[in-house]
């Protein structure tokens, strides 16, 4: 009798506790849609663009990283390629914003797949290290053949708004946490993580493991390149070369290990914890926040390589089993 | 055409790739005993062309004296960065082992280098001696002193590693346990200690080449990742874990860099010893002068 009580606890407290996940992720939703219309703070608003743009670009590491294992330290030519299309059609061509973006993403995912055609035949670390060559190479290039600063033209910078910027940033965030979510549910999705925990064995049960590192950088260049575009559509001028600078795929490593690489949830937490505790810090202590982020990307390496998402769900655990 | 500037270029090639060499050897030696890839490397060099900046401004020691001092410093700080962090990865399995060696290695540049912002500043840092500026000319070739010393005492530093790793009982051991651990620990062999000295050695390396760095180039806190490219870019030219060949490769592409010059233009440099790396491992993942 106790048992059954008890069990008929644990099936009420399952169903609440499943209930509970989509609540807290639709009030955040809900919370950040309407941030614009409670406050015209811009700092706010700033900050929180940021921490949308890092969250996708984190997410979009996780992509290649996460699901198919490869460590590319090339993401950064994604995100530059596709800043470079959607501000040359938008301002030079006078494409309408949202075509141009979306051609961002597009330009970005055929360069990359050009670039995961001659990258993935290196293994392992030698692709981690052969794609940070190439970026590298790539930002040096753009930056002799782009030495000038890139401004909106005077028109643009009138009609400038935060507002459809925090709401491209937010959604593209948004778009991409779902796309991952809805990910796994794909055939092909499996053969991904196939490759990523042996390849040979996945190439002896017919997976053609190059086709599924392409499938998999594809779709991260594809965010890449639009998180460079909202980038693009958001600051009134920048050097090109900055776009292509190995920051971008850095902050996106770091965002993703601290948060917990191969999750949902841990690009999302990694991103904005980078942000926060860099803004926070950034007024007094300039360097400090790359100080922490340093040490506690060692650490999660070394002790804990599920990183926040798993430091959390390790205290709950240890949480639950203390009350009961 | 007059042959004079292409000659004076190859001889400033020459000079360059003998700092390229030096920069490599040591990530070489790490990579090659312990499978430890440590893209921090760069930054050790940084540290040790800051140590030689303040040892110069501080005590007037010459740079080239100090390495006598760098050289130990850095080792002492390599023995501290392996037993702290390095070693808890030499248990795993190889190709983890390199991953997450390139992991933790990446976290520390960003420490190193944020530290060297906070202690030091950002500001870019020359050594510059008495006779920074002299030199000798022969045929209308410029050899400027420090140049010329900076590629003989490099030179020596490459000969003195690779005569302690081919005829010293210490070296040999090294070179044993970076071909068979498990054996090398058989033959009784202690091979966590033989790690510590191997990586320790390499961080010297570093601080030896920081050194030589300082002579020629500016110091600044950023310096890290260009020279980590190019000691990587050099390493995998010559084949992971040789170390004479390293030294040669780190020629080779100084050489390289100099005669892309009249092909591509003076502000491709860079670029051409990236595209070659990518190359080079596409085609040939050995590296020039590797067996395997």
């Amino acid at each position: 009798m106790r048992a059954a009580r008890r069990l008929a606890k644990g099936e009420a407290y399952q169903r609440l506790t499943s209930l509970l996940k989509p609540a807290v992720i639709a009030v955040i939703v809900v919370v950040a849609l309407l941030v614009p219309q409670f406050t015209d703070r811009r700092d706010t608003l700033n900050l929180l663009f940021l921490v949308y743009l890092y969250v996708t670009m984190a997410q979009s590491w996780n992509i290649l990283a996460g699901y198919a294992g490869q460590i590319n330290l090339g993401h950064a030519a994604f995100f530059g390629v596709g800043a470079w299309t959607t501000r040359g059609l938008w301002t030079d061509e006078d494409v309408p914003f949202m075509v141009a973006f979306l051609m961002g993403g597009l330009v970005a995912m055929a360069f990359a797949i050009v670039f995961g055609i001659i990258t993935f035949r290196l293994r392992g670390v030698y692709f981690a290290i052969g794609t940070l060559a190439l970026a590298e190479a790539m930002r040096l290039t753009v930056a002799n053949l782009l030495p000038n600063i890139e401004a909106l033209p005077g028109p643009t910078i009138a009609r400038y708004e935060l507002e459809p910027r925090y709401y491209l940033a937010l959604g593209l965030a948004l778009f991409a946490a779902a796309t991952v979510l809805l990910l796994p549910r794909l055939r092909i999705s499996l053969g991904v993580l196939a490759v990523r925990e042996d390849e040979a064995a996945a190439e002896a049960s017919g997976v053609n493991p190059l086709l599924h590192k392409l499938f998999a950088l594809a779709l991260s260049s594809f965010f890449a390149g639009l998180a460079g575009g909202t980038f693009a559509f958001y600051h009134v001028s920048y050097y090109p070369s900055f776009t292509f600078s190995s920051v971008w795929t850095f902050d996106a490593v770091l965002a993703t290990f601290i948060g917990g690489i191969g999750t949902v949830a841990g690009p999302i937490v990694g991103g904005v914890f980078f942000i926060f505790v860099r803004e926070r810090l950034a007024v007094s202590l300039v360097e400090v926040h790359q100080i922490i982020f340093g040490t506690l990307f060692i650490l999660v390496v070394l002790i804990l390589p599920g990183g926040l998402v798993e430091a959390w769900s390790r205290l709950r655990r240890l949480a639950t089993r203390v009350i009961r | 055409m007059n042959l004079e500037p292409v000659i004076q270029n190859l001889v400033f090639g020459l000079f360059v790739g003998g700092l390229y060499g030096i920069a490599a050897v040591g990530l070489s030696l790490v990579f090659g005993v312990q499978k430890v890839l440590n893209v921090a490397h760069g930054s050790l060099i940084m540290l040790g062309g800051y140590a030689t900046f303040w040892l110069f401004t501080w005590y007037g020691i010459d740079p080239f004296l100090s390495i006598l001092l760098t050289g130990p410093l850095l080792f002492a700080f390599g023995m501290a960065l392996y037993l702290g962090m390095f070693q808890f990865i030499t248990r795993l399995g190889e190709e983890e082992r390199i991953k997450n060696s390139l992991l933790i290695s990446f976290g520390l540049t960003l420490v190193l280098e944020n530290v060297a912002i906070r202690l030091w500043t950002a500001d870019e840092r020359a050594v510059t001696t008495s006779y920074a500026g002299d030199g000798i000319t022969i045929e209308g070739i410029a050899f400027p002193y420090t140049r010329v010393a900076s590629l003989i005492v490099a030179a020596i530093g490459v000969f003195v590693l690779h005569t302690f790793l081919t005829r010293t009982f210490a070296g040999k051991a090294i070179r044993a346990t970076s071909e068979d651990w498990e054996a090398a620990s058989l033959m009784g062999i202690n091979v966590q200690r033989t790690y510590v000295v191997a990586f320790a050695l390499g961080t010297a390396m570093a601080g030896m080449a920081g050194a030589l760095v300082s002579v020629s180039y500016l110091v600044a806190p950023s310096i890290g990742l260009a020279w980590t490219l190019k000691a990587l870019v050099v390493v995998v030219l010559a084949g992971m874990g040789s170390i004479l060949g390293a030294f040669a490769a780190g020629i080779l592409l100084g050489l390289v860099e100099a005669l892309s010059i009249y092909v591509v233009g003076a502000s491709y440099r860079e670029v051409v010893g990236l595209l070659l790396f990518v190359l080079v491992l596409l085609v040939r993942p050995q590296g020039l002068f590797g067996r395997h």
